[in-house]
């Protein structure tokens, strides 16, 4: 369909051009929004696909909850000259080399992923139906099947990860217990977060 | 000519609807926010014991928020020096934004939605969330330290409140198996089957989650980011002219959004109470065909237009009525009480949806909905004998139980 070729040239152009906006922005709030946009942006490509769930996690998440958190940061912490950042010639170069070399990682991935499956990759409707014959045709192996049903069951622990092969025996796992262990690492951060942040009582004063 | 339009309609026929809803949308809130500022300041003066506006238009002073909005646009539009020039022009759009984004999938009547989702609650609340970071933008690009405050205290408010009305929402979610608004509306033909009345968890949901709603539109008596008093009028300080007027669409624009969430969550949606889904009635049973299902839904739209206001007055009525809290009792009422209470109600309901079993559904509906009518009653029955009562007999909402010096402490000296 045309109109959505060209729905998604415009959202992906702004996208790009405000996440290119959040590294070129020296002051840290802008930068900060233009974050905003980028993540934004991206969700409205999910919607774009028909992912309405992703999408609405994506806003939810991270548009909601960690463009508060980096504001509330950036404006409790950034004093006078961590606001406007200067970044030096050695940075730029750093961090140009790690981007191209991400980027093309990313595209080299793509590329080759579309060779290797002609018809995986559809536009919304195409999707649906891909998965659902995937899943048929390789309900036990996420690491071939390429798609986000399989991975994600994997981690919930109600479907089943990568086979292990050990003295010609298969062994399925899935990934709930290093799922678990990130989220306890996550609640780990959390409360050191709150110890760091809370008032000290001094001593020997009544609360 | 007819070939090369039909050929464009066939290939952009979308954009322009989508255009058309996003344009319907957009009066709506703004006919909204036009009308709620009109109720504001005659609910306002009739409990302050006013009249309110008068003059303006004729009757009731029904077009003052139309001149106000002149006043508004023809206003010095100023930026403070030491503003942040780009976030303190971004900021109200990104609110507004947020606040019409919600819109997008409520649906006001059977169908009448502008894009049907299936997750239609959870994109509400998502997109509604990031209205809190126009409010940021709008406190921190003022460059003023009262707006910064305000912003602080605003963006720590609704942040916290957003928990547990989120899991508000979730109670008759559970209930329904559904995040569809539509259909959840469609599963409540009848008054008795609002889920309101479904069980004693759906129940407390619906006050919990009205109460957060209220805080998280920073309405009275949680208004403290925007307390005129102390704050002076708190994030929004420095804005003047249209770009205030853009905060106020936002901010009258999400009351009328939670207020539509609680009203096809708990209240049935557009049902009007009976337990027949009117379009269907006018298309089927009275053989209207495609006139009815219009007829039908015009109806529909009018009837959770209707509710949905009722709800915003009631916003308005409690801002009137109850005294502003200070900022650690607005977050501890938030954390101490609601977030257990929330948790607590969406336990209940797992429970209660999986253990009662179907027969006693009924019953406990029935049993919930007659007691509120019989409160109902009561509550006319005091409205009408209390007025009447002679001069010293007590008063609604005195203090009996204490010899304090008062109306009652004077009349006992007397």
């Amino acid at each position: 369909m045309e109109l959505q070729i060209y729905i998604f040239w415009v959202l992906a152009g702004l996208t790009g051009l405000c996440a290119i906006a959040t590294v070129v922005t020296q002051n840290s709030v802008r930068s900060a929004t233009w974050l905003l946009f980028t993540l934004a942006g991206t969700s409205a490509i999910f919607f774009l696909l028909g992912a309405d769930l992703v999408g609405a996690i994506q806003l939810l998440v991270y548009v909601g909850g960690t463009m508060v958190l980096v504001v509330f940061g950036v404006m409790l912490t950034a004093q006078g000259p961590f606001i406007n950042m200067k970044t030096s010639g050695a940075e730029w170069a750093i961090s140009m080399f790690a981007g191209i070399a991400l980027f093309s990682v990313l595209c080299f991935g793509t590329l080759a992923y579309n060779e290797a499956k002609p018809k995986a990759v559809d536009v919304a409707g195409g999707v649906a139906a891909s998965v659902a014959a995937e899943a048929k045709l390789q309900p036990q192996n996420p690491s071939d099947s390429h798609n986000s049903v399989t991975i994600g069951q994997a981690l919930m622990g109600s479907g089943l990860g990568p086979m292990h092969q050990r003295a010609g025996q298969v062994t399925a796992t899935h990934y709930l217990l290093p799922f678990e262990i990130v989220s306890v690492h996550l609640l780990v951060v959390l409360i050191g977060a709150a110890y760091l942040a809370r008032a000290k009582k001094r001593k020997g004063v009544a609360a | 000519m007819l070939d090369w339009l039909l050929d464009f309609l066939k290939e952009y026929g979308l954009l322009l609807l989508a255009v058309v809803a996003a344009g319907a949308l957009i009066g709506f809130m703004l006919v909204n926010a036009i009308f709620s500022v009109w109720l504001e300041r005659k609910v306002a003066g009739r409990i302050q014991d006013r009249l309110g506006p008068t003059r303006v238009g004729g009757k009731f002073g029904w077009l003052q928020t139309l001149a106000d909005g002149m006043k508004l646009l023809v206003k010095e539009d100023s930026i403070p020096a030491a503003a942040d020039q780009f976030l303190f022009r971004l900021g109200p759009y990104i609110a507004l934004l947020g606040s019409f984004l919600a819109f997008l999938v409520l649906p006001f009547g059977n169908g009448v939605v502008a894009r049907e989702m299936n997750i239609a609650v959870f994109f509400m609340l998502g997109v509604m969330s990031s209205e809190v970071f126009g409010i940021i933008l709008i406190g921190y690009g003022s460059g003023s330290k009262w707006s910064l405050f305000g912003g602080m205290r605003e963006a720590a408010q609704m942040v916290s409140y957003e928990i547990p009305m989120a899991l508000c929402v979730l109670v008759p979610v559970i209930v329904a198996g559904s995040m569809n608004l539509g259909q959840i509306a469609l599963m409540q033909q009848g008054i008795w089957k609002w889920f309101v009345f479904h069980d004693p968890f759906t129940f407390a949901a619906f006050w919990t989650y009205y109460t957060c709603a209220m805080a998280s539109c920073k309405r009275a008596p949680f208004d403290l980011a925007e307390a005129e008093s102390e704050l002076v009028a708190g994030f929004h300080t420095e804005y003047s002219g249209f770009r205030w007027l853009v905060i106020f669409m936002a901010e009258y624009g999400s009351m009328f959004a939670v207020s539509g969430i609680a009203v096809i969550m708990f209240l049935g949606g557009w049902s009007t109470g009976v337990p027949w889904e009117l379009t269907e009635v006018f298309e089927k049973n009275l053989g209207l065909g495609a006139m009815g299902i219009v007829i039908g839904n015009v109806i529909n739209v009018l009837v959770f237009m209707i509710k949905g206001w009722l709800l915003v007055f009631v916003m308005m009525w409690v801002r009137w009525t109850l005294p502003r809290l200070r900022i650690d009792q607005v977050m501890m009422m938030c954390l101490k009480y609601l977030v257990p209470i929330s948790c607590a109600l969406l336990l209940g309901v797992a429970v209660w949806t999986l253990f009662v079993p179907g027969w006693v559904q009924p019953f406990v509906s029935a049993g919930i909905f007659g007691l509120c009518m019989l409160a109902l009653l009561w509550l006319i029955f005091q409205m009408v004998t209390l007025a009447k009562k002679p001069p010293g007999a007590g008063m609604p909402g005195m203090w009996r139980t204490t010899g304090l010096p008062g109306y009652q402490g004077a009349a006992k000296q007397a």
